[in-house]
């Protein structure tokens, strides 16, 4: 079994023997997109039009919760050292948690979203859109987050740090993607949303784990 | 080449720009001075009053320069960042620090004179306009540098951990503007343009580019000053430290 | 063969040492002695290659380490002050996992038969956090016995094990160098390595 493999399935198997990480994210995200119809009212024509806006940032939050995590265990106990020192390079093993960060955080949201989306009586054409959408959306967080993580690991008041630092490098894919599910329910195309949303991706999963890799380093010094 | 490359490499010593910073800040001050008052002049006696706007523009002869600073200022952090990465030299962390409280400052100075010509011309404290959108995530930036670098202990990950930021930020830039721009086109919100209607006239040209190089001046003199400050704190334990200090 | 040419530390503000050389042949082990805070931690960092030196040189067979011919990492056991072993996981998944990261890939069998020998037959299956302090020592020890890499660096290897699995690794720190391996160490407690053995003080 090779290095990345290794690192993946080590992180599955630790959060599946502690559950309660991976449902509190998807618990918040429920609870979030919950409380925006009972703060507003509950109006169909008007829940319908904020809802890309609210599910979009409730998906947000909820996976920025799990972020700050990300390597805080592996640093304090010492296996983020053994990491840097394996002979396969670094960004390949960041790649791996992020993937698996993906896995337990990123991909139920995007699974759960279409479940929310009846609460704002959205049609099943916007739900798919909104489905993929997230789906591009978390993954972009990942790796956008992670590196994030690895610049406040174990820095004092990191998790509201973090959130800072990243929450303004993230606003471009938060306005393509939730003006993805816009254009969907006024009948537009998306298409243009979606390609630029998976360019920023692909963007950030090439040079993401390289500049996480280099910040982790400067966190072990 | 070699000399060449060891010149520079002199300055990068702290102990070596410590004092050609002193020498070089009080000179950068005087010519901000100077231009910035010569740009007020122009832009409070000479510029005329605008046709659609009246008396109240004026005040994008400080909005739109204090807008152009906070982006190459940015720029600047980012470059130092770089700098700091490719030679490891201990001042180019040092300057990127020094830069960015100007950096922040010219961002809220360009927000807030936004929303005080906002009001008079389009009745609200704040529009939704692209470049002002822009501005506010670039404040969120920079805030975020800040924070970063304040929070973490060490100086030599501070530096190298901020600069990391601040490059990844920069290349967001241009993203986050472009993102940006098309979702205010989108949405169609208000724009903010400064020739709406009319072509500039030429002393409005003027004394925009006159109060841009006078707050590039004094940006210079500001990180020039300032890292004077954090020379002497990092490197306390120097003897030249401590000569200087005594 | 490691040298080590006048290595000096800083930590914040604080030199921790400068100055320090050495040379580690095959076949031989350095003791590092001092007392808490002069740096023997970091000493080993550097050479690792995790923490940079604020002056002085590593080679490793020559080259220069961060240089891209540098074979260092690739040749080199770290076992830090941290166990890297993660309390979800049973000791044999600890294992498998951290030899897959190392390189080295022990499977099932190996890793069971190393644990063996170190005594804990019969914990493997349990997750790690039940172990108590010296059991979770012997199983981030197990990975000596289970891969081939000359250099073998140790912080602090000896600490929470009883007089028996002392023994034990000082008997596979033997093994390893009669077969040509290198061994640097740090430890609060003597270590008797005989005349392969030198040990070198840091002094603040």
């Amino acid at each position: 079994m090779n290095a990345i493999a290794a690192v993946l399935q080590r992180d599955l198997r630790l959060a599946m023997r502690r559950k309660s990480e991976v449902l509190t994210a998807v618990f918040f995200f429920v609870v979030v997109a919950s409380l925006f119809p009972l703060a507003i009212g509950p109006e169909a024509d008007m829940l319908r039009k904020i809802a890309p806006g609210i599910l979009w940032v409730g998906a947000l939050l909820a996976s920025l919760l799990s972020l700050g995590r990300l390597f805080a265990a592996d640093y304090q106990d010492g296996t983020l050292e053994q990491m840097a020192l394996s002979p396969t390079p670094m960004p390949l093993l960041v790649a791996a948690k992020v993937l698996a960060h993906w896995l337990l955080s990123g991909l139920p949201l995007a699974l759960l979203s279409p479940v929310l989306a009846l609460q704002f009586d959205l049609d099943s054409g916007t739900m798919w859109v909104l489905f993929t959408s997230l789906l591009l959306g978390t993954a972009l967080l990942s790796f956008l987050g992670a590196v994030g993580a690895a610049l406040t690991l174990g820095v004092r008041g990191g998790e509201v740090l973090l959130s800072l630092l990243i929450l303004p490098l993230y606003i471009p894919a938060l306005v393509f993607g939730s003006g993805a599910v816009e254009a969907q329910m006024v009948g537009m195309g998306y298409g243009a949303q979606m390609s630029i949303l998976s360019a920023m991706l692909l963007l950030a999963a090439f040079f993401g784990p390289w500049a996480c890799a280099l910040a982790l380093r400067i966190a072990l010094e | 080449m070699e000399n060449f490359k060891i010149r520079w490499f002199h300055w990068a010593a702290p102990q070596s720009f410590y004092p050609l910073a002193g020498r070089l800040w009080p000179f950068f001050g005087l010519i901000a001075a100077v231009m910035a008052l010569a740009a007020l002049y122009l832009g409070f006696f000479v510029a005329p009053t605008d046709f659609q706007q009246g008396e109240g523009y004026r005040i994008i002869f400080v909005h739109v320069p204090a807008s152009w600073m906070s982006m190459v200022i940015y720029l600047a952090m980012a470059f130092w960042a770089f700098l700091g990465f490719t030679f490891n030299t201990r001042l180019s962390g040092m300057m990127t620090q020094a830069l960015a409280p100007t950096g922040a400052m010219f961002t809220f100075l360009s927000l807030w004179t936004g929303a005080l010509w906002g009001k008079p011309m389009w009745g609200a404290w704040w529009v939704w306009d692209a470049r002002l959108t822009s501005e506010l995530i670039l404040f969120f930036l920079y805030m975020g540098y800040i924070a970063l670098t304040s929070a973490i202990d060490d100086p030599r990950r501070a530096d190298r951990a901020g600069g990391l930021l601040a490059l990844v930020g920069a290349v967001n830039v241009p993203i986050i503007y472009f993102s940006v721009k098309w979702w205010n086109t989108l949405h169609q919100g208000a724009s903010v343009s400064v020739t709406k209607g009319s072509s500039m006239a030429h002393t409005m040209l003027w004394a925009m580019l006159l109060m841009a190089l006078a707050f590039w001046a004094y940006s210079i003199a500001m990180a020039l000053y300032r890292v004077r400050s954090i020379i002497l704190v990092r490197e306390r334990h120097t003897q030249w430290v401590q000569e200087v200090a005594a | 063969m490691l040298s080590v040419a006048d290595l000096s530390c800083i930590r914040g503000d604080r030199t921790l040492f400068r100055g320090v050389s050495f040379t580690l042949e095959a076949g031989q082990c350095l003791h590092l002695e001092g007392g808490n805070g002069v740096g023997k931690t970091s000493l080993l960092r550097i050479v690792a290659g995790l923490s940079p030196a604020a002056q002085g040189e590593v080679r490793w067979h020559g080259a220069l380490l961060g240089s891209p011919d540098c074979q260092l990492p690739a040749q080199m056991l770290y076992l830090g002050h941290l166990l890297a072993l993660k309390d979800e996981l049973s000791a044999v998944e600890n294992l498998i996992a951290g030899g897959a990261i190392a390189g080295s890939g022990p499977n099932q069998e190996q890793a069971l038969d190393a644990l063996k020998q170190l005594g804990l037959a019969g914990r493997t299956a349990l997750p790690v956090r039940v172990l108590s302090q010296g059991q979770k020592r012997r199983v981030a020890l197990a990975r000596l016995l289970l891969q081939q890499h000359p250099l073998w660096v140790l912080d602090e290897p000896f600490v929470a094990l009883d007089a028996a699995a002392h023994a034990l690794i000082v008997r596979v720190l033997h093994g390893h160098l009669a077969q040509g391996g290198m061994v640097l160490l740090t430890s609060h407690q003597p270590v008797d390595m005989g005349t392969q053995g030198r040990s070198l003080r840091l002094d603040a």
